[in-house]
């Protein structure tokens, strides 16, 4: 699934690099086109935001950096990070498919994928990091739609990522449980993981974001600092998004 | 899981490993016919056999010609069947070593209690049968080459008719057992030819009674051959042979003589050495 | 129950208690009914499980072809099956060295091979569907081909032992094959159906719906069981 990252160790080395490069990258599903001539680095730091209209591409664009889908045309570049490795990556989806087992043999499931040790300290561990110890032995799909979310957060988290890739998780979620993944998240990318986080949500990108990447009918509308995006929005495409209008294309 | 999983998958394969050894014993199959497996006579003779020699008999029980075929195909160590036409072509084929007679009972033609054909009571089952073509009475017919159809063809040939050939309305071939047919003929309330030994064991007589018995042309001879190891080199000829042995010997003849059900015996023992000693 | 068009009853009274008296000959015959079965739907289900959900989850050429033969011969006929292996174990055929004919095993491989496609054909039914729900999932965690074939047969495992249990159904239900490979041994390789033919041929009917009766509450338990196992599973394992 890796096989669109390129493995050349003279290519964005240095540690002030991005982590991920797209360049001229387009994807396209049978004849329709999802994402096109893509320019985009990211680079380690606080969380950034991918927001726009449903169906403009945001998920499509989070799929490929995760390699769940290769790129049509353009390349699609990864960093080595400290010790020479390539990036590890999670993903969190919407709707998380819970294995039918207990909160806890989910997270050991993460670990063994992850080729780590599934002790019952590790396991506690990514539980209590998501605040869900005391349901360790629920089985996975009695939990609420929050916990089930939290607990594909402690899958992602199994896999040490470096990048970690949510699309959408409150979607379906209320205010409190919205909240409580939004506090997981903020102090996971305070640990120096790179977040990028997909939603529709404007409050959610004011309360995570470090920089917003607009996403308006498969390409890239603005990307900024998130404070410049609301307050002082460069394109008329962002301008009409916050103003609430339908954003169709740039 | 996983681990439980493979271990009943191990514990699984065991009876099929211990089912093929259980196969290598001491253990001869004999092909016979359904009329004496259903009859119960195995049941009362082999255990006695075992019992003096430890070798344990299995016996398929299916038409004459088909068990001859089975032997055929090497798959019995031994044919115990009544067709004595077939059996000895079966030896002059090179299949068998040789035939014995072994004992014989008697066919007698069944028929419904109404009686539409008014046969019974009769002596001459050629007459019976001529009258049951002629008021075109329901007949069943085995119809699965077994030596109660080969008997009954001959039957029908004494009487100058082919109802085989012509296969008029009322006659029925089923191409089944003995028993299957005797059922057969109670639904229909039609006439068949049965051999003694089934129809004193059939427990669903019902609507049935004997119309014709005692002509001579209904006399059943059972034989018994080794199948040729010549032939068929893993042939258990020595097992087989002993069995053989047994059957023509005075004590299996007393087995035999001594099956009856309500009383009634069903098998005449007849072989050489029981005719000797009766002569001598 | 009328019988044979006269006004005879079969006594069911009757049936039930030669059954439940518990007489060494017919538990034999169960018994062994059971180890044949059971054996077979094992046998069967440790290669058509397997093969089913690698169909299930791969891409390649032949697929298509390979889906319709596995639905197609699931109504494979029992006694085309019996024939065919009839003439194969035979010492005049290609496995005739064995020495397999008129022995339980050749019933096993019978049922085995009757109930193969039913299971790999479920299988790959039931498999594909969750490799649908789970496809990204599993993908994005980085789960192998291997992986991911016994993560979705663990977590399909409800649906598989109901699909094991349609295969069971069909291989003691059977009579055909085993009665054709078998050879329906007195003691050795008779069990429940062909004993239940012999009996009807006997015209000794109480004994062969005594024997049905057991044949039908046995698949009935087995039903209740897993049925049981189910719920169980849905209140707990979610």
């Amino acid at each position: 699934m890796q096989d669109r990252i390129v493995d050349d160790p003279t290519s964005l080395t240095g540690s002030d690099g991005p982590l991920v490069r797209l360049e001229r990258v387009s994807y396209t599903a049978g004849d329709t086109p999802i994402l096109t001539d893509l320019w985009l680095d990211i680079a380690s730091g606080p969380p950034t935001i991918l927001l726009g209209p449903n169906g403009a591409g945001k998920s499509t664009l989070l799929k490929l950096l995760m390699g769940l889908v290769a790129p049509t045309e353009g390349n699609l570049e990864a960093r080595r990070v400290l010790g020479g490795r390539l990036p590890r990556m999670a993903f969190v989806f919407q709707r998380p498919v819970m294995l039918k087992r207990s909160a806890a043999a989910n997270v050991a499931y993460a670990l063994r994928a992850a080729g780590r040790s599934t002790s019952g300290n590790a396991i506690r561990d990514l539980l209590d990091r998501v605040a869900l110890d005391h349901l360790r032995d629920r089985p996975a799909r009695r939990l609420s739609a929050g916990e089930q979310q939290r607990l594909a957060l402690a899958r992602a988290l199994a896999r040490e990522p470096d990048l970690l890739l949510l699309d959408e998780p409150t979607a379906s979620l209320d205010p409190t449980a919205t909240k409580a993944v939004e506090d997981i998240v903020a102090n996971v990318a305070r640990e120096g993981v790179k977040v990028v986080i997909a939603t529709h949500d404007m409050g959610q990108a004011r309360r995570l974001g470090g920089d917003v990447v607009l996403v308006v009918g498969g390409r890239i509308a603005e990307r900024s600092a998130t404070e410049d995006f609301f307050k002082r929005p460069s394109t008329e495409a962002a301008r009409r998004f916050l103003a609430g209008d339908l954003v169709l294309s740039t | 899981m996983r681990l439980s999983f493979l271990a009943t998958l191990a514990l699984a394969l065991v009876p099929i490993g211990a089912a093929s050894v259980g196969a290598q014993e001491t253990s001869i199959v004999v092909a016979s016919t359904t009329s004496t497996e259903d009859s119960g006579l195995f049941k009362h003779i082999l255990p006695l056999f075992q019992a003096k020699t430890g070798i344990d008999v299995k016996v398929v029980a299916q038409g004459t010609g088909q068990a001859l075929d089975t032997a055929r195909r090497g798959d019995a160590d031994v044919v115990f069947v009544h067709a004595k036409a077939l059996e000895e072509k079966f030896v002059a084929d090179g299949y068998g070593v040789a035939r014995f007679d072994v004992m014989y009972n008697d066919f007698i033609l069944i028929g419904p209690k109404g009686d539409p054909a008014k046969v019974t009571g009769g002596k001459d089952v050629v007459v019976a049968l001529k009258a049951i073509a002629a008021t075109k009475s329901p007949f069943v017919s085995r119809g699965d080459k077994s030596g109660t159809h080969s008997a009954e063809l001959k039957l029908w040939t004494v009487a100058a008719l082919d109802p085989q050939k012509d296969k008029p309305d009322w006659y029925r071939e089923i191409g089944q057992g003995m028993g299957a047919a005797l059922n057969t003929a109670g639904a229909m309330g039609a006439y068949v030819l049965s051999d003694r030994a089934t129809w004193i064991s059939f427990k669903n007589k019902d609507s049935l009674e004997i119309a014709v018995e005692g002509d001579t042309r209904l006399f059943n001879q059972y034989g018994i051959i080794l199948v040729d190891p010549k032939k068929h080199p893993h042939v258990k000829a020595k097992p087989g042979q002993a069995f053989i042995d047994w059957v023509l010997s005075a004590e299996g003849q007393n087995a035999i003589r001594s099956y009856r059900i309500d009383g009634q015996q069903l098998f005449f023992p007849n072989s050489e050495q029981a005719q000797r000693k009766k002569a001598g | 129950m009328q019988v044979n068009g006269s006004t005879r009853i079969v006594d069911v009274g009757s049936a039930l208690d030669l059954v439940l008296s518990g007489d060494p000959t017919l538990l034999r015959i169960v018994g062994l009914s059971l180890t044949v079965t059971v054996t077979a739907t094992l046998a069967a289900a440790a290669i058509g499980i397997p093969f089913g959900a690698f169909v299930a989850t791969s891409r390649f050429r032949g697929r298509s072809a390979i889906i319709v033969m596995l639905n197609a011969l699931m109504g494979l006929p029992p006694v085309v099956v019996g024939l065919a292996l009839f003439l194969a174990l035979s010492r005049s055929g290609p496995l005739g060295g064995f020495g397999l004919l008129f022995t339980p095993s050749a019933m096993i491989i019978a049922q085995t091979l009757l109930i193969l496609p039913i299971i790999a054909a479920l299988t790959r039914q039931a498999i594909e569907d969750l490799w649908l729900e789970y496809a990204h999932e599993l993908t994005a965690m980085q789960i192998g081909p291997i992986g991911r074939i016994m993560t979705l047969v663990y977590e399909g495992r409800f649906a598989l032992a109901t699909i094991l249990l349609a295969g069971f159904g069909r291989a003691a239900a059977e009579v055909g094959a085993v009665m054709i490979v078998g050879g329906n041994i007195d003691g050795f390789t008779r069990v429940m159906t062909t004993t239940i033919a012999l009996e009807t041929s006997k015209g000794n009917l109480e004994l062969a719906i005594g024997l049905g009766i057991v044949l039908i509450a046995l698949v009935m338990v087995i039903n209740a069981a897993t049925w049981a196992l189910r719920a169980w599973a849905d209140r707990h394992a979610g």
